[in-house]
């Protein structure tokens, strides 16, 4: 077996010094009804060339976002990734290395953490960021305990237009936490809707810019109705790239920013792994969860760093800890901070500027096909209403080669909206894509 | 597996003495001192060329931001900057990785081009079913992998850590008791060995946390868990094998005694490495165990993550499961991804998609690798390799229980150096400068100075007695009284020790103009 470098002779030898007669006399407390007496009904084992070819198999059965005219986002996007970033992340180092606990032979990671952080407090417009999240939607229930902690108040609002996953999974734990959690009907354009919904049991609110449906919210009123009553201002947002172009949570009143990083650095991976972004305001920084790393000094006075404030963490206070979170998505974060360094503030921009003009001449084309665009504000996406089905169309579609987005009754089936697309655009949808797309739709 | 904090300093003591030279410049021969990103005047430039966009912003008036400040590098630069950085890590792949707990084993390459093909990694997780099938596919064939290996009827992939497995495992809990009228049950019972993220995870799901006692050879305390058992205990939370290596011997009559008392026994399977193969946990009674699939199957740690954490169910709580799960139809594969329907009584979702697929199909490739009868072998050799290691050390080190044979960690306490003047801490950092990572440290809580030792069954024999030379001459010299070199140690890393009270008490979290490096 490739991965196993005991030999036959190697396990008798090893069994002599530790006084054992054979492996069974290493698993004499395993009750005897429980012993398995050879291998489980499964297949025994392969060489590389054949798993290979079985998982090859199986790529081979998917239709990869690559293939042709593609315009799926809702919350994970496509966008070109340099060379660079994935060779430097499969680099051992990084790769086969644990969480940094060991400072001084894990200064690597710990500075590409902080400079992490770094990037993300800049791009979120927030004063500081932890080490990042499982993904943006672990990261927004995360904000609302958080928020919880910080006021001490039971209830949270999420707003129509946030992706139905994240309100689901933040119901999930918020629910869990004892906190009451009220859900706005799916709407539009319509985030400062959750203005109306504050009263002094309000812990947060949560709302998203681009929204679900790619509508972009100058939501500094709905900071100030929140602070207003006490309440924390949670900003969503789940395309990254975003921030290259649009006003910051921070600049527009945010206390907590979480994001999905995913648009940068890392790829589809049909849905995980990613990164989630989280930054808060710097007097919230106790009561944030996940890891931090922080500048310190070592014994000869060189710049190092460490993961700090870890009396928050479950290892440490265990029952007491600010969250059961005891991992963040370090490979992630890495790939993350290798492409925006490449980038740097100057290329996301660029991006940015470049997605959204992708989507202008997206909305151009489906206007152009007789097709109603229901976003009136919008950065790489738009929704668009179709006749009958969006999801019956979808699947049309993609018997002619084209992946024509996201039918919004797949993330919430029950909100009457079955005939409203989601479309995403960016710098990898070509001319020729939005010319079939648009094509399409108007044959359909 | 995490680090204790507790009981051992935070910040370098003593003398801070170097060793001898020092370069003119602050480099360590090939070790580059390496500036951060915003310290190499990348402030108006980029590494990548984009075309200029044709059209403009003017519809999002008001909207947009006026800059953003973050240093571009261009591509020698950024691949020399990460480059110097990585030399700054200790990696599997450069030699034994002893965390106890953690399960630091070789990641099979092969792995990590397979998640990179195309029909995985450019997969979006919303295209349709249809274009999908492959990955579904994929899902099924891992499902069932899991449910055979450990005797389990059902599983939920979505969990996208260990620790979110555990919370995912306690709602199954929590929605069956409610759904069987049970929901005043409130505890949780978990042993005084136990992970940190046990008791954290009962707590975050609004349960009070109890504690088990343990007996002196490292079990679970059968009375004591008996006496604590009844009708307000919702759960016990058991890791087997153990957080001190240790089989529960007692694993039946804890299931028998837990089920009798109307409660759910919750396994942690950080550990399932030890006895994948061996046992099936659906053997043992266990109702919910997570399975980290970045221990026991080998996707990459990747420097703190991204983890994956499938919690297997017993059929009294796979209808509790969260969406998604795969379903096979007429047509092919499907996704249940709503809580509704056939599916109402699934206790939610635990993130925004199916989990983390790229970690699945690593562990997929590797468990096809290694097969039924490969699997049984990584097993016994991860068990043989911890004995080895016990069997080493023992008479220069104490082990915690030195009766009967470990599983697939060796524990020992720092009672052979009594006296010395070194402690555990001093021992592990020691440990650096002979170029091994430091094994776990004062974990489990319930060994004085513990040093849980964990070499996996990716370690050869020759490895293993390298390993063991250097713990014996490291033993020796503290027994000699060479106190100095290991109160200083690290000697020889890229850093010495790290003053994380002065990180903690000034939290300095992200690189600012302003700030001039600590002093």
């Amino acid at each position: 077996m490739r991965y196993l470098p005991l030999t036959p002779s190697d396990r008798a030898e090893m069994l002599a010094v530790i006084g054992a007669p054979d492996i069974d006399g290493l698993f004499v407390d395993v009750p005897q009804a429980a012993r398995l007496a050879g291998p489980v009904d499964l297949q025994p084992h392969a060489g590389e060339l054949e798993v290979e070819r079985e998982l090859a198999a199986l790529a081979a059965m998917n239709r990869p976002a690559g293939a042709g005219p593609f315009f799926c986002g809702a919350g994970a996007y496509k966008h070109h990734v340099p060379a660079t970033v994935d060779h430097i992340i499969q680099r051992s180092e990084f790769l086969t290395s644990y969480t940094p606990y060991q400072p001084e032979i894990a200064q690597g990671t710990l500075q590409v953490l902080f400079e992490f952080q770094t990037q993300v407090a800049a791009l979120t417009g927030m004063d500081v960021a932890n080490a990042s999240m499982y993904d943006g939607s672990t990261a927004c229930s995360e904000a609302v305990l958080m928020a919880k902690r910080v006021n001490r108040r039971g209830k949270a609002v999420l707003s129509g237009g946030l992706h139905p996953h994240y309100a689901a999974t933040t119901q999930t734990i918020a629910h869990a936490e004892g906190m009451e959690i009220v859900r706005l009907p799916a709407a539009i354009d319509a985030e400062a809707a959750v203005i109306d919904a504050i009263d002094d049991q309000t812990a947060c609110v949560v709302v998203q810019t681009p929204n679900i449906f790619g509508v972009v919210t100058d939501v500094s009123k709905i900071a100030e109705a929140a602070h207003a009553k006490g309440a924390l201002l949670i900003v969503v947002t789940t395309e990254a790239v975003s921030f290259g172009l649009l006003r910051s949570p921070g600049e527009m009143g945010a206390d907590i920013a979480v994001a999905e990083g995913q648009s940068i650095g890392n790829a589809l991976n049909y849905g995980g792994p990613y990164v989630g972004l989280f930054a808060c305001k710097e007097k919230l920084v106790r009561q944030m969860p996940g890891r931090l790393c922080g500048e310190t000094v070592d014994a000869d006075g060189r710049r190092g760093y460490v993961l700090t404030l870890s009396t928050r963490e479950q290892h440490i206070r265990r029952e007491k800890a600010t969250s059961n979170i005891c991992t963040n998505s370090g490979l992630c974060a890495l790939a993350f901070t290798i492409h925006m360094t490449l980038m740097g503030g100057v290329g996301l921009q660029q991006l940015a500027r470049i997605n959204h003009a992708k989507a202008r001449e997206l909305k151009a084309a489906v206007e152009g096909a007789g097709i109603e665009v229901l976003t009136p504000r919008f950065f790489n996406e738009i929704a668009v209403r179709v006749k009958g089905s969006a999801a019956r169309l979808v699947d049309d579609l993609l018997g002619q080669g084209i992946v024509a987005g996201v039918p919004y009754s797949r993330l919430d089936p029950h909100a009457g909206l079955d005939d409203v697309l989601l479309l995403a655009a960016t710098e990898t949808t070509t001319s020729e894509d939005i010319a079939a797309l648009a094509a399409a739709l108007k044959a359909a | 597996m995490t680090m204790q904090n507790v009981g051992r300093p935070t910040r370098p003591e003593g003398s801070t003495e170097t060793a001898g030279f020092q370069s003119l410049t602050g480099g360590r021969g090939l070790l580059q001192d390496e500036p951060l990103i915003f310290e190499l005047d990348g402030w108006t430039k980029t590494g990548v060329d984009l075309p200029e966009p044709e059209a403009d912003a003017s519809d999002l008036a008001g909207l947009t931001r006026a800059g953003l400040e973050l240093p571009g590098l261009s591509e020698p630069e950024t691949m020399r900057h990460y480059v110097r950085l990585s030399q700054k890590n200790h990696a599997i792949d450069l030699a034994l990785y002893p965390l106890g707990s953690c399960t630091m084993k070789h990641n099979p390459r092969l792995n990590e081009k397979a998640a990179r093909m195309a029909g995985f990694a450019d997969l979006h997780p919303l295209a349709p079913v249809g274009a999908t099938q492959g990955a579904l596919e994929l899902m099924d064939r891992l499902s069932h992998w899991l449910k055979t290996l450990t005797g389990m009827p059902a599983v939920a992939l979505s969990p996208k850590a260990g620790a979110h497995g555990e919370l995912c495992g306690l709602l199954c809990i929590k929605a069956a008791h409610e759904a069987a009228g049970q929901g005043h049950r409130r505890t949780v019972l978990v042993p005084t060995s136990a992970h940190g993220t046990n008791p954290a995870t009962a707590a975050f799901v609004g349960y009070n946390v109890t504690e088990i006692a343990q007996t002196p050879d490292g079990r679970v305390d059968l009375a004591d868990l008996e006496a604590k058992l009844g009708d307000h205990v919702a759960a016990i939370m058991v890791t087997n094998p153990n957080t001190c290596g240790l089989f529960e011997r007692d694993i039946l009559d804890i299931s028998r005694l837990t089920h009798a008392a109307g409660a759910y026994f919750y396994c942690d399977g950080a550990n399932f490495n030890a006895i994948v193969g061996r046992v099936r946990p659906g053997d043992l009674g266990v109702d919910a165990m997570h399975i980290n699939l970045h221990k026991t199957f080998s996707t990459p740690h990747g420097g703190g993550g991204p983890g994956a954490g499938p919690v297997v169910l017993s059929q009294a709580l796979a209808a509790f499961a969260p969406a998604p799960w795969v379903v096979s139809g007429p047509d092919g594969l499907h996704l249940v991804e709503e809580a509704v329907d056939e599916a109402a009584s699934a206790f939610g979702r635990m993130s925004a998609f199916h989990g983390q697929m790229g970690m699945f199909v690593r562990a997929y490739a590797y468990m096809r690798s290694h097969g039924a009868d490969g699997l049984r072998q990584v097993a016994e050799d991860a068990v043989l390799n911890a004995n080895y290691i016990k069997a080493s050390l023992s008479d220069v080190m104490t082990p915690a229980f030195p009766d009967g044979p470990c599983m697939h960690e060796a524990l020992f306490d720092d009672s052979w150096l009594d006296g010395t003047g070194v402690t555990t801490l001093d021992f592990a950092k020691a440990m650096i400068d002979e170029g091994f990572h430091p094994m776990t440290m004062y974990f489990p809580l319930v060994v004085h100075g513990a040093m849980l030792i964990e070499p996996t069954e990716t370690e050869s024999k020759r490895e293993l007695d390298r390993f063991c030379h250097a713990l014996r001459s490291l033993a020796a010299t503290a027994k000699l009284g060479d106190v100095e070199r290991f109160k200083n140690a690290p000697h020889l890393a890229p850093l010495r020790r790290l003053d994380e009270t002065l990180a903690a008490r000034k939290p300095k979290l992200t690189w600012r103009p302003e700030f001039p490096a600590n002093q």
